[in-house]
């Protein structure tokens, strides 16, 4: 079907490998020589601006492209959850949950125990149009975790959330990724929560890891704490945002100043 | 209270129709006063066969519409779904699509016979387009980001289109359906009228013949009470096809 073929699969090392991948979309290199892993229960958070390729590297490992080089490996049981719930209007909340999955495990049973999970099983026989936004978003992820994945990928799943259920959202996916241990990878443009989710952060620039580094402040992470700032401040600084504590003027494409009119 | 004015100007038209027929100053030639027409109906329902006609004409309408509507669903549902369905079949159809049905009924004459047949293929000749125009268009513009996702989560082929496709593009083709149930009754009218022994329209161009208004008048009524029941139908089948739509709720 894809470029993305399962690995042969020794259990608890990788969930996915992204070797020497390139691709290019209308004349642009989005991705060039990209290379990575992530093993398995590892929560590996993934920065980058926008056009950075973030996306498209998404996009690979679920097999919705194709790479122009190199290999995407992942696990047959891969899914993910999108920056919008994405339910299908017309399916009650709990077939949403087992879309796609064959009749024997698609049961509504299966669905309600996954709701359950999210904290929405009494959500199970009602219209998604009947939802708010947090709450189809939890949905979307009990239909992603119903599916027992070793890698799941999440598109900036909080990034339409409003401030407090993104909170919500952040720690029910921190626990949920706890226990079930897939490998994740979360594409962001949020440093902060970044910072607070994962075990190791990846800046994406220009196609390719510009930074790799291993988070090991101690959970549960607060973003107040001197530590944390550190941290994030490095990761804009990364990311062309801040320079180290330092503000800089946003520049265009082509490096030029952007002047903000204030008029 | 909202009723009450939607009712007000029917009624007042109603009251016009009265007076002015029963003061002679529209004449019996022209238009048939209620009193006379509605003895007509009556005349018609125990004398006459008014029910039997009544039942062969929506029974080619329903027929018709049943071939045409469903005819043009599948081609509509084939042309969204797949560019190659797009390329062999769209503008082959919209080409079709121009001429004015009313025009090859005396082709279908030719072709079909008087009987049965001509009358059928020209209604469902009538209510393919509409039908076959929403439905494409409804499929579509289901939204492709809930299409790749249901992708990604193992729907193909005709579960996705089944499960997904056709119920996200059910409002277009609720919608096709209703133009087409309004068209079904419109080429019933052509095809009955030129063509028939029995039926509303054979009713009426006999009552032409014999300078009858007030057996016109009541056929008239009788096709547009078709026309109102058919709608009803369809909204009906709108309720129950798509539950999901009565729940939307705005926040």
């Amino acid at each position: 079907m894809t470029a993305a073929q399962p690995p042969a699969p020794a259990v608890g090392t990788v969930a996915a490998e992204v070797r020497g991948v390139g691709k290019v979309f209308d004349g642009r290199p989005v991705l060039d020589d990209l290379t990575f892993t992530i093993d398995s229960g590892e929560f590996v958070a993934m920065l980058g601006a926008s056009g950075s390729g973030k996306t498209t590297l998404l996009r690979l490992l679920l097999g919705l492209e194709r790479p122009d080089a190199g290999e995407v490996l992942v696990p047959e049981a891969r899914t993910t959850v999108f920056q919008e719930p994405r339910l299908v209007a017309s399916s009650r909340v709990w077939r949403n949950v087992v879309l796609g999955l064959p009749k024997a495990e698609g049961t509504r049973q299966v669905a309600v125990a996954a709701l359950e999970t999210v904290g929405l099983a009494r959500h199970a026989d009602a219209w998604p149009g009947t939802l708010s936004g947090g709450e189809a978003q939890r949905v979307a992820l009990a239909r992603a975790l119903v599916r027992r994945p070793d890698l799941l990928l999440l598109d900036e799943p909080f990034a339409a959330l409003d401030a407090l259920t993104r909170l919500t959202m952040q720690a029910l996916v921190a626990e949920l990724v706890s226990r079930n241990q897939p490998g994740v990878l979360l594409v962001t443009h949020d440093v902060e929560e970044a910072v607070l989710l994962a075990d190791r952060v990846l800046v994406l620039r220009d196609g390719r890891i510009a930074v790799d580094e291993r988070i090991d402040l101690p959970r549960p992470r607060r973003v107040g704490a001197p530590e944390f700032g550190a941290l994030r401040d490095r990761f804009l600084a990364d990311l062309g945002v801040l320079e180290r504590g330092r503000l800089v003027p946003i520049v265009g494409d082509e490096g030029e100043p952007v002047v903000i009119d204030s008029a | 209270m909202s009723l009450a004015f939607r009712l007000l100007v029917p009624l007042v038209l109603f009251g016009l129709w009265w007076l002015l027929t029963a003061t002679g100053v529209i004449g019996p030639t022209v238009l048939s006063s209620p009193p006379t027409t509605w003895d007509a109906f009556w005349n018609l329902l125990v004398h006459g066969d008014l029910l039997g006609d009544i039942g062969i004409s929506v029974a080619r309408a329903a027929v018709g519409l049943a071939i045409g509507a469903g005819l043009g669903l599948v081609l509509g549902v084939v042309v969204g779904l797949f560019r190659l369905g797009e390329e062999l079949i769209d503008s082959s159809l919209q080409m079709f699509r121009t001429i004015p049905f009313p025009a090859v009924i005396f082709l279908f004459i030719v072709w079909f016979g008087i009987g049965e047949t001509a009358k059928v293929a020209l209604i469902a000749l009538a209510t393919l387009f509409p039908m076959y125009l929403n439905a494409s268009n409804g499929v579509r513009n289901v939204d492709r980001k809930v299409v790749e996702a249901a992708r990604s989560f193992g729907l193909e082929g005709r579960r996705l289109v089944r499960q997904v496709i056709i119920p996200l593009a059910m409002p277009s083709i609720l919608t096709g359906l209703r133009f087409a149930t309004g068209v079904s009754i419109i080429a019933l009218v052509f095809a009955e009228t030129i063509n028939a022994t029995t039926g509303i329209g054979y009713l009426a161009s006999q009552a032409a013949a014999l300078q009858q208004v007030p057996i016109l008048v009541v056929c008239i009524f009788i096709y547009a009470a078709l026309g109102i029941l058919l709608d009803l139908g369809v909204r009906v089948l709108e309720r129950r096809v798509m539950p999901w739509r009565s729940h939307l709720v705005v926040r």
